[in-house]
């Protein structure tokens, strides 16, 4: 019987371990229509506003906190003008660059938070699904608690008391935001394990003899990694709203650490009675555009892996060339 | 054919596009059915007769395209917009389902999944009048009427099936479609509900197109079957005359490897059904036919009438005279590839 | 059990009074009270034997048992009573660390090919992770020790299946595929849970022959789960018949199919789908369904729906309720009405109780009720619940009806098969004088 040489062996599997991670998000690639649409631009940009923040250095023609170039002091409340293409603020620092790093300071912190909350959301989720029990029961209480607080409060509450002890800075912001974020990706996690739990080849696994851990990570873990991207893209958009609430609010970023689009927009809000509009407009502007950015890369996501319709995508029929009992070849 | 036939189907296509090509799901396919007959189309997954059935009563999948005739009276069914066929499924056709838990609404009782149908196909019945034929139908299924007020959840599977059928056939429709209606249930509780179905035409008048894949059921309970093979209908006739002798090969060797209590050898087909985007040329079963000629691939074959009113599709079957000069030697083909294997 | 005992080594499995129950979740207000909710019997006290090198058939409908049973024997599923032992060792108790060791010498072949593999796994992976996970072989070998395992269940050429998915491949390579998977440890048991049950009838042939290709070739012993006899008797050298969790009858294949004894066993014959047109359907089948394995019927548990129960089989006013509501249903609502009104309320009946009583209201007399209950038993005097009333007391404001005494049917030797039927029995034939069985 053929059995495969050595060599060729060795290089099968490797290409294959990424495999299982690819066909989980397959869909994306069939996705059709208004679903494509939302995604191709919610990705567009997304991307746009990440390579603005990568590029912050390279592209900001100042710092965020500048208010002087060449010993001259840049004009106050100044309207857009070529030097300063969206004006200046009160404290005489470019509109402009304030919008361009203020995006490096919301990505920052949206991806810390992320990374925190997925790192502790999923794996409770997971374990807490796949267990049960005991454990089960006490995190979901924590938990389902957690999402009852208003999202702003529970993070302005945080940010109160983290200001004091470790000083308000990125990190701190990060934390606020990321604790309330915690419970959304152990709900999802823990209901699709709890689904995957019972389906026949888990039950196959566990007959086979192996260990929760192994089945959890093989066969629970992949199953159920597609809801994540969605949730998070959306937790994104959420967190970048927060973050910016928080700003308004004072209990954001320091001015001193970073440029944030909130605290911008506050300061802005009494410029505005005067008639001064570019301050307000252009930092509110960014917060809306990068929301709906990803807001519409999630929706676009949920729609493909998890669609409300399940529909296959269809392609058109053609009757008339192919009647069976027309094609008569001798 | 058939002197009056309740529904007769002609030259019926049903394809429907997919990424990967179009799937000819049903293609040219051609029955009668008689007021009060029994039908059965049986065939394996894949061979289209659920598409068929479905697409008798204008039920096509999302994006397909359909061709043909479906005559219903003298109205033909194929190309009518969804709301004149609205009007005929109901009180002149009716489908019944493989899982009845499914298709009963959980939150409404029995009473009222009646009440509804009746209202909306027969707006001028009374309640009184509603609620007389619904225990009447059900009855006659051997649902009692003191469970007529419960919820679908309380009965069993067996008793929700009987209470689908006894939906279908309270608009006493003339012909009934039943896709597979027992294969969820337990032997005995299938052989209950299949000989309500054999009695429909004693009880009810209603002919019934039996959709299956289980060859027992459909020896027992039809008058006349159809073999459906890759989108296609490759022999029909009297039931008792295609099972005793079976005409097409495909009939035989189904047949053949049909597990029954006299089964002393283990018999199967080798290879596995072709795919319907695709399928093979000239007549469809020739890679998997133990009996193939030269001609088989290369020419569809022609539709034969043979005594009995039986119709088969196989080269075996056409004599000279019809065929012409066509090359009736065994065909040779390679060993068939062991990874075709189902 | 008066069955001899077969040479210790020659038994594999050794299953004693197993029971399996499993609790219900109750009612909202019962879960808050704390009360119990009760039980189903899943396993009701099962004992058989799994000899090596054999092939056993569980047999049953839909709540018989037997698919708890066959994770019960492979410790999936706890026991709540009993003992089974493999290979001498008791397993009901194991730690699942314990069992871990035996799961290389047990495995299973699940019903539903679409469903038993993991979607995110490759042919290898899944076909390979025994391997992983006992740790006989990694990398290259446990590539090689797959690819000879599928050539081995008929995957071949390997290659052209290793590195695939499941969604790939069609239900019956699918269905290899899991075999391979079982298989490749050469496990001493092998249960298959209704392993050909989804698959398409040509297709069903191949599976079934490659599972006895198997047996002959590496003597697996097989645990054979199915709900179809015809499988069943082409495939097992014994079988069990399982009704709501207890045998009903056992034995060689070839004499449950050539003389069945009980009553269940033969509907289920007659009741198979042969493709046979010189058959039609049989018309003389049991009434009703398998009933609800949280409320059993009393005595026996298939006597409501047995054309052949007599006196002593477990008679219960639930069967009344039954009865009534079989001949309400054929019948014009005006006559159903003014028996119901007759009766009154029936959901008092809705227990398990040998004693109950019909109270009369305004409008309806003791006798009244009496007379037509005497009118129901004339319509049809065949009815089995009959035979099951010892007394009806006629009295001012009610009606009582008492039944017999059920008594349980035990699973007893009778020629070359067990059988739990009353009617082979001569302690439950002594307690009746004159019992009403046709053919006596």
């Amino acid at each position: 019987m053929a059995v495969t040489s050595p060599s060729e062996t060795s290089t099968q599997p490797r290409r294959t371990r990424m495999g299982g991670v690819r066909r989980a998000f397959a869909p994306v690639s069939e996705a059709r229509g208004m679903t494509r649409t939302m995604l191709w631009l919610g990705a567009g940009i997304t991307l746009a506003f990440a390579l603005i923040a990568l590029l912050a250095p390279v592209i900001s023609p100042y710092d965020f906190d500048t208010f002087e170039a060449n010993g001259k002091r840049f004009p106050q409340l100044a309207a857009p003008s070529r030097e300063h293409l969206m004006g200046t603020n009160v404290q005489s620092t470019d509109v402009l660059s304030r919008v361009i790093w203020g995006t490096q300071t919301e990505l920052k912190v949206v991806i810390i938070s992320l990374i925190i909350s997925i790192g502790v959301g999923v794996p409770l989720g997971l374990f807490s699904g796949y267990f049960g029990g005991k454990l089960d029961r006490v995190l979901v209480l924590i938990m389902d608690a957690l999402l009852v607080f208003p999202f702003l409060l529970l993070a302005i509450v945080i940010a109160f008391l983290l200001a004091d002890k470790v000083g308000q800075g990125i990190f701190t912001a990060a934390i606020a935001i990321t604790v309330v974020y915690i419970p959304l990706y152990f709900r999802v996690v823990r209901n699709h394990t709890i689904s995957i739990r019972e389906e026949p080849f888990v039950e196959a696994a566990r007959a086979l003899g192996a260990r929760p851990l192994t089945i959890i990570r093989k066969y629970v873990f992949f199953n159920v990694v597609q809801n994540v991207p969605p949730l998070a893209t959306l937790n994104a958009a959420d967190a970048i709203l927060t973050l910016a609430a928080l700003g308004f609010l004072g209990y954001g970023i320091q001015p001193t650490e970073g440029a944030e689009w909130g605290y911008d927009v506050n300061r802005a809000v009494s410029d505005a009675s005067t008639g001064i509009w570019w301050t307000g407009l252009f930092p509110g502007l960014a917060i809306v555009l990068l929301v709906v950015g990803l807001t519409l890369l999630g929706e676009g996501l949920s729609e493909t892996i998890n669609p409300v319709l399940r529909k296959r995508p269809v392609a058109p029929v053609d009757l008339e060339a192919s009647h069976p009992l027309k094609v008569e070849d001798e | 054919m058939i002197a009056a036939p309740v529904v007769s189907v002609r030259d019926l296509r049903v394809y429907y596009g997919t990424l990967s090509g179009t799937v000819r799901a049903v293609d040219s396919v051609s029955l009668e059915i008689g007021a009060g007959e029994v039908l059965g189309l049986v065939g394996e997954s894949g061979c289209g007769k659920s598409t068929l059935g479905r697409g008798i009563l204008g039920l096509l999948p999302e994006g397909a395209a359909s061709d043909g005739e479906v005559l219903f009276g003298d109205r033909n069914l194929v190309g009518m917009s969804d709301r004149e066929l609205r009007k005929f499924r109901g009180p002149d056709l009716g489908l019944i389902f493989q899982e009845p838990m499914t298709r009963l609404n959980p939150l409404m009782r029995i009473e009222q999944h009646f009440a509804e149908t009746l209202k909306q196909h027969e707006p001028g019945l009374k309640d009184k009048e509603i609620r007389r034929r619904s225990l009447e139908t059900l009855g006659k299924m051997g649902i009692p009427p003191t469970r007529f007020n419960q919820y679908p959840h309380e009965f069993s599977g067996g008793m929700r099936q009987r209470i689908m059928i006894a939906l279908a056939l309270v608009l006493r429709p003339k012909l009934l479609i039943a896709d597979e209606p027992t294969t969820s249930l337990d032997v005995i509780v299938e052989a209950q509900i299949l000989s309500i179905l054999a009695d429909l035409r004693r009880n009810f008048g209603t002919a019934l197109l039996l959709i299956t894949h289980n060859l027992g059921i459909v020896a027992e309970a039809c008058d006349r079957v159809a073999v459906m093979y890759a989108g296609q209908i490759v022999e029909e006739g009297n039931a008792r005359d295609v099972f005793g002798e079976p005409a097409h090969p495909y009939t035989r060797e189904l047949l053949r490897s049909t597990i029954s209590l006299d089964t002393t050898e283990l018999h199967s087909i080798p290879g596995a059904p072709p795919n319907l985007i695709e399928p093979p040329t000239g007549c469809r079963f020739h890679p998997r036919c133990p009996d193939a000629m030269q001609v088989c691939p290369a020419r569809f074959p022609p539709e034969e009438v043979l005594e009995g009113r039986r119709r088969v599709s196989c080269w075996l079957h056409t004599p000279d005279e019809r065929a012409g000069p066509i090359d009736r030697h065994p065909l040779e083909r390679e060993e068939l590839a062991l990874a075709e294997e189902a | 059990m008066e069955v001899a005992e077969p040479a210790a080594d020659d038994v594999l499995v050794a299953i004693r009074n197993l029971k399996t129950y499993y609790g219900l979740r109750g009612s909202f207000r019962q879960r808050l009270i704390g009360q119990e909710a009760g039980s189903v019997r899943a396993v009701d006290d099962v004992t058989l034997d799994i000899r090596r090198g054999e092939v056993l058939g569980l047999v049953g409908e839909s709540g018989s048992g037997k698919t708890t049973l066959g994770r019960t024997l492979l410790g999936l599923v706890p026991a709540t009573e009993g003992s089974v032992r493999f290979e001498g060792e008791e397993i009901t108790g194991m730690s699942e660390r314990e069992l871990r060791r035996l799961r290389r010498r047990m495995q299973i072949v699940f019903q539903d090919p679409h469903a038993s593999l993991n979607p995110a796994m490759t042919i290898e992976q899944s076909v390979g992770h025994p391997l992983e996970i006992h740790g006989v072989a990694k990398g290259v070998s446990r590539r090689r020790r797959v690819a000879e395992a599928l050539e081995t269940v008929g995957l071949a050429p390997a290659e052209q299946f290793i590195d695939k998915y499941p969604s790939d491949l069609s239900g019956g390579q699918k269905q290899r595929a899991v075999i391979a998977r079982a298989i490749i440890l050469n496990p001493v048991l092998l249960v298959a849970d209704e392993p050909v049950s989804m698959l398409d009838m040509s297709v069903r042939a191949k599976i079934l022959q490659l599972m006895l290709n198997l047996k002959h070739e590496f003597g697996f012993t097989y645990l054979y789960i199915t709900h179809d006899l015809a499988t069943a008797k082409f495939f097992c050298d014994r079988i069990a018949i399982l009704y709501l969790g207890r045998i009903v009858e056992m034995g060689p294949s070839k004499a449950i199919y050539e003389d069945p004894k009980h009553p269940y066993t033969k509907a289920l014959l007659r009741a198979i789908p042969e493709p046979d047109p010189r058959r039609s359907v049989p018309r003389d089948l049991p009434r009703g369904e398998v009933p609800d394995a949280a409320r059993p019927p009393l005595g026996c548990s298939f006597h409501p729906r047995c054309p052949v129960a007599f006196e002593v089989c477990g008679w219960e006013s639930r069967d009344l309720r039954d009865l009534l509501e079989a001949r309400w249903a054929g019948m014009p609502e005006e006559a159903y009405e003014a028996e119901q009104a007759v009766l009154g309320d029936l959901t008092r009946l809705d227990v398990s109780s040998t004693s109950f009583r019909l109270e009369t209201s305004a409008g309806r007399s003791s006798s009244d009720i009496a007379t037509l209950l005497e009118r129901i038993r004339e319509d049809d005097p065949e009815e089995p619940f009959w035979r099951g009333v010892r007394e009806i007391r006629v009295s001012d404001g009610q009606v009582e009806v008492e039944l017999n005494e059920p008594y349980a049917p035990r699973l007893l030797p009778m020629s070359a098969v067990q059988v739990e039927c009353n009617l082979y029995d001569e302690e439950a034939l002594a307690r009746v004088e004159a019992p009403t069985i046709p053919g006596r």
